[in-house]
């Protein structure tokens, strides 16, 4: 085992404002980004601020920015990196900074809060329910979300544009809504309820110009473009130029008014 | 009197794990007002790390299957020193928890008929897990997360408030249950964000903060599983229960370092993975104990065939519970026949094709390509013994997981113990989650609704002491009372490593009594050390004040841990006494119970022999008669004492 002396260049502040701060530290043989920050903490910066919990990359709570690259720090192996290189690491850019690494993610409770949850078929009760796998497969792959929010981070759309953020769900909660209308047996319809509306009028799908970036940094590896936002794009757009679609959403509304 | 930000609330849900959101939404649909004070952000608890599934006897694969199966499985599991009438509800209710999970949104694997598949899974008699790949508790946390987010939507609509009957208290820490005389009267807690205090004032908590796996150094386990529930229960005059049995589970990583302890689900064994030692040979059948010897298979060959075909074979002992295999590896590697970081070898890859690995196995793909350069579809993973579960806890009543001794005060989960005796099946926690969860939540908003107008007041003077013990650490330079030179303050970070490895060592997989009581020794030593904890910076975020303020927690636990496994001379489950090797039938009734020697809540005990905890016997209830006639009699005698059998 072989151990060596890297360089960290780590944010360090809060609301006021902060900095770089520079570190000389350890590393040792199959350490990740976040045993360095630890260490940093026992042995130099007791009172640095990072998130983390499960250290096994399936929680997402230990994003940042490493040399730039929206990251988790317990899946950022050091040896990906020479040990010339100087480490810097910084909270996510795309969210208000609390303290260090760690950054107000409420953004996110709120856009969650935002889309409808799933609604239960009225004719089917607990242990009723039949589906079958490859109807489940394209939204259990959404549902491998760990939230870790280096998509809703790394987004264009809200990563340098403060004023996007009330209009915009992010990637994350697009593709809940499409894991939502992708549920075989979602009945949001039976309530009035058109997702694929919603995500165009209510969520922002709009502003979404399929750059892919949320796909590259996912570390699930989630399709997240691909399979969730283009199609919900496909779809929101047949339902919004289909002309019987089209009829069928004017009969429906006239008459509910009357 | 300081002045701190008050709140009331019906309920007071203290984690957000699977139980405690579980709890919150039981007792908000039942008309509580509930909020949920949470460590970390809202859908991090430790319970997205469950990998494997959730028991119930859905009998979705196998038809045979039912709640007693499940029942006598749970109990054999624990050597049949679980609390009975627990294991019984848990064995009844799990399905239907099961089956509600999806009518909040769930997506679990699919059998051909379009059911919820179910896999098989250690001391289970057939496949009764149910899954999403290897990432259940993923699913399980995000349903009930989207669950109390629509049940906060229903309440905006209704009252254009989305946190009026239920709201999370996110990144905060509870640091004292508050008490009117000997009920609950609310919760101390500070803000990690800001370092603010508040006092949720509540005539009903539930406690769910699940385990106490940080203070040993090779776990599973996150930084939150600090004991945090033990020690607010035990503080609060609540005794803990047989706080010995620590489950060790069998595969963790070994390397590299840095993740060293890190979960391998038992699902890779579930689904045909198998260990082989340094010379290539699957030395579990060499292991298999006298209970279970006709329940396994004798030879490689019937072990195979049983996965095709499980009513004419015997399951492969790789399959036994998680006790019998995590001590079968440490012996294997005591003998020198380990893998060279000092595992074993579990191997799938030439056990099934590599596109079937990586669909059933996906986050073990991922862990070990990511983390350890290992391909597991092409090469063996090292795995050893890790930390995992702590099966003692608050002692409950089992109908209404009410703590014994303090009204208003409910626990749940890891932290409740009973439900698992001394050894708990992979699989069951998720399920005890869920069905102990909803009755903790059920008869919490049931006895808090019931004291209309009776509410008991917080005091003053307990807000008082619990702020001031909570910024004791930021005063913690300057000498010692009595002491003339100034002794520097401790580091946390130190004396926290410190602790993990006296635990590790001293009170790990494999105990003998000197080592205990050098233990016990070394905890006083560091009880005395950690009054003198003291922090840099503020109060904002700052996480060496929130591990001054943990060490308090772990530090009861620990001793608990210490003098009941000491206490215990025999060997059973998730306790392996060196001194006491074989499990002893004149234990299996006795419950041991740890209470604080100081009620008052002094935490002056710094004397190393006494210290703070004292450890009482008590006799467990027999088994009733309808559950022992599930089981034969011969079986029976391998577990009871000859009086408990002729009752």
């Amino acid at each position: 085992m072989s151990s060596y002396e890297a360089r960290f260049k780590v944010w360090r502040g809060d609301v006021t404002g902060g900095g770089l701060e520079d570190f000389a530290v350890e590393v040792n043989d199959g350490e990740v980004v976040l045993d360095i920050i630890h260490r940093l903490q026992a042995t130099q910066a007791p009172d640095l601020a990072v998130r983390w919990n499960c250290k096994a990359g399936k929680c997402g709570s230990c994003s940042a920015e490493i040399n730039g690259r929206p990251r988790l720090m317990c899946m950022t192996r050091m040896s990906v990196f020479t040990r010339e290189e100087t480490i810097t690491v910084t909270p996510l850019r795309a969210f208000p900074v609390v303290r260090d690494l760690v950054t107000n993610v409420g953004f996110n409770y709120q856009k969650a809060r935002e889309v409808p949850a799933f609604v239960p078929p009225a004719d089917l009760g607990p242990g009723e329910y039949r589906m079958m796998q490859e109807d489940v497969d394209r939204s259990q792959e959404f549902r491998k979300c760990i939230e870790c929010f280096l998509c809703q981070d790394t987004c264009h759309v809200v990563r340098d544009h403060e004023e996007n953020k009330p209009a915009f769900a992010g990637p994350r909660f697009l593709m809940r809504v499409a894991e939502l209308d992708m549920h075989p047996l979602d009945a949001a319809a039976d309530t009035g309820l058109d997702r694929k509306k919603t995500a165009q009028d209510e969520h922002g799908l709009g502003y979404c110009n399929i750059t892919k970036c949320c796909t590259e940094v996912c570390p699930e590896g989630i399709k997240i473009t691909d399979n969730a936002l283009i199609p919900l794009k496909e779809r929101a757009v047949d339902r919004k130029y289909d002309p019987l679609v089209w009829l069928g959403s004017k009969i429906r509304r006239r008459s509910s008014a009357g | 009197m300081s002045v701190v930000d008050r709140q009331e609330w019906d309920v007071v849900v203290v984690g957000a794990g699977g139980a405690g959101l579980r709890a919150a939404i039981e007792a908000r649909e039942r008309g509580a007002r509930t909020a949920v004070i949470c460590k970390s952000l809202f859908g991090k608890a430790h319970t997205v790390m469950a990998e494997g599934g959730i028991a119930a006897a859905m009998a979705n694969v196998n038809a045979h299957d039912n709640w007693q199966v499940h029942f006598r499985d749970t109990m054999r599991g624990g050597k049949f020193l679980n609390q009975w009438r627990m294991a019984e509800l848990h064995a009844q209710e799990a399905p239907d928890r099961v089956w509600e999970l999806e009518t909040w949104g769930a997506l679990f694997d699919r059998t051909k008929e379009g059911k919820i598949s179910q896999r098989n899974f250690g001391g289970h008699e057939y496949p009764r897990l149910a899954h999403v790949g290897d990432r259940t508790g993923l699913e399980l946390i995000r349903t009930l997360q989207q669950k109390i987010v629509s049940l906060q939507q229903e309440d905006h609509r209704e009252t254009g408030d989305y946190e009026s009957r239920l709201k999370v208290f996110q990144e905060c820490t509870v640091t004292r249950v508050l008490k009117d005389g000997s009920r609950v009267s609310g919760v101390f807690a500070y803000e990690r964000e800001t370092g603010r205090f508040f006092v949720l004032e509540a005539p009903a908590v539930v406690i769910a903060t699940g385990g106490i796996g940080k203070s040993f150094k090779v776990t599973s386990n996150s930084w939150e599983y600090t004991g945090d529930g033990h020690a607010l229960a035990l503080l609060a005059g609540a005794p803990l229960l047989n706080m010995e049995f620590v489950q060790f589970h069998p595969t963790g990583m070994v390397w590299p370092p840095s993740v060293k302890g890190i979960l391998v689900t038992e699902s890779v064994r579930g689904d045909g993975g198998v260990l082989r030692n340094s010379e290539g040979k699957r030395f579990m059948f060499d292991y298999v104990p006298d209970v279970f010897k006709e329940k396994y298979a004798e030879s490689e060959e019937e072990g195979d065939r049983w996965y095709e075909d499980p009513d004419n074979n015997r399951r492969p002992p790789e399959l036994l519970p998680r006790d019998e295999v995590a001590r079968a590896i440490n012996s294997e590697v005591k003998a020198g026949r380990g893998s060279p970081h000092g595992g074993v070898f579990l191997d799938v890859s030439t056990r099934m094709p590599a596109e079937v690995i990586r669909r059933r196995l996906p986050s073990m793909y991922h862990q070990f390509k990511e983390l350890a350069d290992v391909d597991i579809t092409a090469e063996a993973m090292e795995v050893g013994p890790t930390c995992h579960y702590v099966m003692g806890g608050i002692a409950v009543d089992s109908d209404s997981a009410a703590a014994r001794g303090v009204p208003g005060l409910f626990a749940a989960g890891e932290v409740a113990g009973g439900m698992h005796g001394s050894n708990r099946l992979g699989g069951n926690s998720l399920s005890d989650l869920l069905v102990f969860g909803r009755r903790a939540g059920w008869h919490a908003a049931e006895y808090a609704t019931g004291l209309t107008g009776n509410r008991p007041p917080v005091d003053d003077g307990q807000v008082d002491t619990a702020a001031a013990e909570a910024l004791r650490p930021f005063s913690a330079e300057g000498p010692a009372p009595g002491e003339d030179d100034g002794r520097p303050p401790e580091n946390p970070y130190t004396l926290h490593q410190e602790l993990q490895q006296t635990m590790n060592d001293l009170v790990g997989i494999i105990r003998r009594e000197g080592e205990m009581e050098q233990a016990l020794e070394k905890l006083a030593d560091l009880r005395v050390r950690a009054r003198r904890a003291g922090v840099e910076g503020h109060r904002q975020f700052n996480p060496g004040w929130h591990l001054a303020l943990d060490l308090r927690n772990m530090l009861l636990v620990s001793e608990c841990v210490a003098r009941a496994a000491l206490e215990r001379t025999e060997s059973r489950g998730g306790h392996t006494r060196e001194d006491f090797p074989a499990m002893d039938r004149k234990w299996r009734n006795v419950n041991l119970l740890c209470r604080l020697t100081d009620p008052t809540g002094g935490l002056a005990a710094t004397d190393p022999v006494r210290g703070q905890i004292d450890l009482t016997r008590e006799s467990t209830e027999p088994i009733r008669s309808d559950l022992l006639a599930l089981f034969d009699k011969e079986e029976l005698v391998k577990y009871l004492a000859e009086e408990e059998l002729y009752e």
